[in-house]
């Protein structure tokens, strides 16, 4: 009926205590307090979550996509980066 | 050790028989809703409800019928009985209306039953405590829920506003049935420490001027002759509709499975 007057969040979901939240989706709803509640009856019905947070869309302040090469390829060849260069010590199981 | 007379055991089952009683057909009245809300949202979050009350009436209905031990079971409490034998409050039994309309109607009826369920946590019978336990989570969150609809609406747009205010009008006559009580109430309250119903009247009374207030709403004046009937079986028009509907199929098709 009238989708376009209701905004969009975004919900996050954290599954257990000790994890972090997860983006769970999208839901609409009129206001902040509506959220949370649709959020807990759309994306909390199977025992997923402990928490939930909920942001209006429109207030993510998001990367353009078409900023991508710059963005994130120059870490393409940067294979220095990555911890694999190190010599593990016999003995040493984890590090 | 006391043994329970007989009369109080009677009580105790008719008691419990008729919270299933409530909470089935609030149940029914949620289904009826199904594919009706006005948002994908508000769906889910109906049909999510509809089947918690008929979760809880199974509960109910179960222990009824290991109460009365006569070989019937929750599906023959449900599927099985004529309207004389339900003993719902009138008010679950009303038709739909618009959405105000059910968000009315729960608030007024999920702010007493949660008080009952709270009152029950209390009484001795064990089982029926922990059902109770059990279904208080259930209607606290439900009672938020509709609780802030009623805010939203109230203290919403002029319309919405005068459409719940009138919702509120209709409704409010049923509400005395909730503390009216009877012989069942009154003997389940002196074996098993049953609620205190005028207790929970001043309680509920004074839980529902507070939202009014906060949804910008007139606490309707008192009603000097509060419509009742449902703890006899003496049902409003709408509930053999009710009836035929919910029960259509498992009496065309007695024992029925899928």
């Amino acid at each position: 009926m009238s989708h376009t007057n209701w905004p969009l969040y975004e919900v996050f979901i954290r599954s257990r205590s000790g994890l972090s939240h997860r983006h769970a989706g999208s839901l609409h709803a009129a206001d902040d307090d509506m959220a949370l509640d649709h959020a807990r009856d759309t994306y909390t019905r199977r025992m997923e979550g402990v928490s939930i947070w909920v942001v209006r869309s429109d207030r993510i302040v998001a990367s353009d996509p078409a900023e991508t090469a710059a963005l994130f390829e120059p870490a393409e060849d940067k294979i220095y980066r990555h911890p694999t260069f190190y010599e593990i010590p016999d003995g040493v199981e984890n590090l | 050790m006391n043994r329970i007379k007989p009369d109080a055991q009677l009580a105790l089952r008719l008691y419990v028989q008729r919270l299933g009683d409530n909470a089935l057909i609030t149940g029914q009245r949620m289904i009826e809703r199904v594919a009706g809300e006005p948002e994908l949202e508000a769906e889910l979050a109906n049909a999510n409800f509809a089947l918690d009350y008929l979760g809880q009436a199974r509960m109910y209905y179960s222990y009824a019928a290991e109460l009365e031990g006569a070989g019937r079971n929750e599906d023959d409490f449900a599927y099985a009985r004529n309207d004389r034998e339900f003993q719902n409050f009138l008010l679950v039994e009303q038709p739909n209306g618009h959405f105000g309309d059910a968000v009315v109607r729960q608030v007024l009826f999920d702010s007493f039953y949660l008080l009952q369920l709270e009152a029950l946590l209390e009484c001795s019978d064990q089982r029926l405590a922990e059902i109770a336990a059990r279904a208080a989570k259930e209607i606290r969150y439900h009672l938020q829920h509709v609780s802030k609809w009623l805010i939203r609406l109230g203290d919403g747009t002029s319309e919405s506003n005068a459409r719940v205010s009138e919702s509120l009008a209709r409704y409010w006559r049923f509400a005395g049935e909730f503390f009216a009580g009877d012989e069942v109430d009154d003997k389940f309250r002196a074996a098993f420490n049953g609620p205190d119903l005028s207790a929970l009247a001043v309680t509920w009374q004074s839980n529902i001027d507070a939202l009014l207030a906060v949804a910008t709403l007139t606490v309707p004046a008192d009603i000097e002759h509060p419509v009742s009937g449902g703890r006899a079986g003496l049902h409003s028009e709408h509930f053999g509709f009710l009836l035929a509907e919910m029960q259509h199929l498992t009496r065309s098709y007695p024992g029925a499975t899928w």
